[in-house]
């Protein structure tokens, strides 16, 4: 009950954000509630941690504030001589433990919802190279390399003169973008084949290392159609900051026909 | 010091640079090294704090402007092992040089030649470190956290980074045997462990957490190097090792260290408070378990950093459940240092204004650090700006500014003179304003999702980095001050008394301010 009561007023104070962000695009202030069932999930929980934390701050440093205030020498505050009191001592270690397993619980629940990778329609294979990545997908023959977008790349050099803020969807943009259906459970199979890398979309809640000899698990259902951008997240060197990730959900349709024409496309380079 | 002090303290003959250069590199005296330790940690932040410039220069608007891709890892990297290794660890190892001995009312360090090595062998760990930055291929880049495969792609600097941790991980195990051989043999008579002072207490159990620590650390490194050069795969999936056990290692260490850097610091502010409170420590008992029962989950935490590396369900639930379990006892210090202050009667001089900001900032990074611990949250938070938020509010307005308040709070006891308490609430409130701006608008920009260690970024990210930035000059500049109300002090000032403070209560302030060169020759007795 109480956990429902902390969620709702997670929500609430999550709505007011949302339209503090909306109202300035550029001064985005909170993590995007994004466009997959699990990202709701976790948007929900990082609201539920953040207002207890909330909460509990407006405790805690209401107590040291008062306390502050009130006695302070110069207002005459005459010291007392306690040392201890074991009744509050025990209070204050056992609530915070309660609220704990309250936020472990639905915690638990929902990394077990993003553990379980069954039954996914679409299986990506995603390689991350020193500074770009590789999508291969499984079963359907298609597969290309995704790299930063030209525009973005000159004018990323050290004293290029470009204004980043001309240029389009700087350093999120890229040559080739991984494109998927709507309403499907994708599979991403993270790996890498140089150093280590990571494959971040904020707006599906997806942050999988890539790692030489392991091939990572990952899944996502992206409810609405859209591009959406992501970056590297685990250092790799030089490049790190140039290599992003964009993914196109679109309808079914789409999909198969740009299925369609990549394999065209392979085959006239002649895979 | 300046020559006032060898007046002071002086008992080896001689005059001239020689003489005075030759009384500090063979001192074993404990007040001495405690000033090596302080003076050498002071010259650090500003050398790791000026990397911290050029970062937030560069990050000030989208764009390269200032420096290439490489040099930057270099400044992330070389910036965060230059602040750990050789700033906040030296500057509590000089406080514990200082103060310990005379806090249980021995004589000296049980071991002083011992104790000069670990001083010593201090710049020159950290000088090859900094001197790495300039050999072919350039210095360290990979982060501190030194992961492979990207280290081994390290140039020439390669070996001299091991070497240097090696360096810097020895002179913390000398030093932390010694802190731990002379709280165990020699408190004065009376001096039984549950009376310790609470920084006391916190450094005995840090030297334990340094002891288990830094030889796994050393081990990694050492698997490092032989993957480098002797053949070995420990790391390379290429020959069978495993990337991520490295990562399992690191954090071994690493996580314990983040502790090893906290918890003097909390000994600091469980002096500070009190003493300004007017008022005993309140919960001296449940203060030491808690400090004992935060330094034994430190280190079956770690893989918490790792989250992401796709580790299998039960470890994730693991490690999110032990980490959630450290806010109790973190918690249960908040609250007794919040009780401590209850019915006290305050006083605002710049340590306990150090310790106040330490209170209400430590707890933003605690909060933040819950929100880290949430498995599913976490995913979005890491290697976000949101870490960077996260650990910047735990080590600067923690670890810092804890050591902050000791240096305001003993200044007079090591100098003999009161320090500028207008210059010192300056330097505090600049600090604390600019902390807030540097690092307050990061954990917006790891929300909107911003990765940490780029030199570049989308212009949505633009407004909240300039703001960082701006703060972080401030803060940088603010530093400045401390510098001059630090030598002011020992220049001289107000003749401070042996107590200092009214409210000032243990051993230490029964000696004469400055203290003299010896102290405790003949025991004190404890009642």
């Amino acid at each position: 009950m109480n956990k429902r009561l902390l969620a709702r007023a997670g929500s609430l104070s999550a709505l007011g954000l949302i339209s503090a962000s909306s109202a300035w695009a550029d001064w985005q202030m909170n993590m995007p509630v994004g466009v997959t069932p699990i990202s709701r999930e976790v948007f929900q929980l990082h609201m539920l941690v953040l207002t207890v934390c909330l909460l509990v701050g407006i405790g805690v440093f209401g107590a040291m504030t008062v306390a502050i205030i009130r006695y302070r020498k110069s207002a005459g505050a005459v010291p007392a001589k306690f040392t201890h009191n074991t009744k509050a001592e025990v209070v204050w270690t056992a609530i915070p433990a309660m609220i704990l397993v309250g936020l472990a619980v639905p915690s638990a629940q929902t990394l077990i919802r993003m553990e379980d990778t069954r039954d996914a329609e679409v299986t990506i294979k995603v390689t991350g190279y020193q500074w770009r990545w590789h999508y291969d997908y499984i079963d359907e023959g298609v597969s290309f390399y995704s790299t930063l977008a030209a525009d973005s790349n000159r004018a990323r050099q050290l004293g290029s003169g470009i204004d980043p803020s001309t240029v389009e969807n700087y350093l999120l943009e890229v040559d080739n973008p991984v494109v998927v259906p709507v309403d499907t459970k994708v599979r991403l199979l993270v790996t890498a084949a140089d150093v280590l890398h990571s494959w971040w979309v904020p707006e599906f809640a997806v942050k999988r290392d890539a790692i030489p000899g392991y091939v990572n698990e990952s899944w996502f259902l992206a409810t609405e159609e859209g591009t959406y951008r992501g970056q590297c997240a685990e250092l790799c060197g030089m490049d790190h900051a140039f290599m992003p990730i964009v993914v196109r959900v679109v309808s079914r349709e789409e999909y198969d026909g740009w299925l369609a024409e990549q394999r065209d496309l392979a085959i006239s380079r002649g895979y | 010091m300046s020559s006032t002090a060898v007046d002071v303290h002086g008992e080896h003959g001689g005059r001239g640079f020689l003489a005075w250069a030759a009384r500090w590199i063979t001192t074993t005296n404990h007040k001495d090294i405690g000033t090596l330790y302080l003076m050498f940690s002071l010259l650090m932040l500003f050398v790791g704090g000026g990397m911290a410039m050029v970062i937030r220069a560069e990050l000030f608007q989208p764009g390269l402007q200032f420096v290439e891709p490489h040099v930057f890892n270099q400044m992330t990297t070389v910036h965060a092992l230059i602040m750990l290794f050789g700033m906040i660890m030296p500057a509590f190892a000089g406080f514990a040089n200082w103060m310990v001995p005379l806090m249980i009312g021995a004589p000296d360090m049980a071991l002083p030649r011992l104790n000069n090595w670990s001083f010593w062998l201090l710049p020159f760990g950290t000088g090859l470190l900094l001197l790495s930055m300039f050999m072919p291929g350039g210095g360290p880049a990979a982060g501190w956290t030194m992961y492979p495969p990207l280290v081994l792609q390290t140039g020439d600097a390669f070996p001299f980074m091991i070497f240097a941790v090696h360096v810097l991980g020895v002179s913390s195990i000398l030093a932390s045997i010694n802190i731990i051989v002379t709280i165990l043999n020699m408190r004065a008579p009376g001096m039984a462990l549950l009376k310790m002072p609470m920084f006391v207490w916190t450094w005995l159990i840090t030297a334990y957490l340094l002891l288990i620590a830094m030889p796994v650390l050393a081990g990694a490194v050492t698997m490092l190097l032989t993957d480098q050069f002797f053949g070995t795969s420990f790391f390379e999936a290429a020959g069978g090792g495993d990337p991520v056990m490295y990562q399992h290692i690191f954090w071994f260490f690493g996580h314990p260290e983040v502790y090893i850097i906290i918890l003097p610091a909390f000994g600091i502010i469980s002096q500070v408070i009190p003493t300004f409170s007017r008022k005993p420590l309140f919960g001296y008992a449940s203060m030491v378990y808690a400090t004992a029962a935060i330094a034994f989950l430190s280190c079956v935490v770690w893989a918490h950093h790792m989250f992401t590396v796709g580790m299998p369900l039960g470890g994730q639930l693991f490690f999110m459940l032990s980490t959630m379990i450290i806010a109790v006892p973190t918690g249960v210090k908040i609250f007794n240092w919040t009780a401590t202050m209850w019915k006290g009667s305050l006083t605002f001089e710049t340590p306990m204004l150090f310790a106040l900001a330490f209170l209400f900032l430590f707890t933003i990074g605690g909060f933040s650090g819950l929100m880290l611990a949430i498995v599913p949250a976490d995913f979005q938070y890491h290697d976000s700006y949101f870490v960077v938020a996260h650990f910047h509010y735990v080590l600067v307005p923690g670890a810092l500014f804890g050591a902050f308040a000791g240096a305001y709070y003993w200044l007079p006891k090591m100098t003999g003179h009161m320090y500028d308490e207008k210059l010192g609430k300056l330097h505090f409130w600049l600090t604390a304003i600019f902390t807030n701006v540097t690092f307050f608008p990061q954990h917006f920009l790891g929300l909107a999702g911003m990765p940490r260690r780029i030199p570049d970024y989308a212009p949505q990210f633009a407004d909240f980095n300039m703001i960082s930035s701006i703060g972080a000059f401030g803060l940088g500049l603010a530093q400045l001050i401390f510098v001059w109300v630090v030598i002011k002090c020992i220049r001289g000032g107000p003749k401070a008394t042996a107590q200092v403070w009214e409210g000032a209560e243990g051993l230490e302030w029964t000696v004469p301010s400055p203290a003299p060169h010896h102290t405790f020759s003949t025991p004190p007795v404890v009642e």
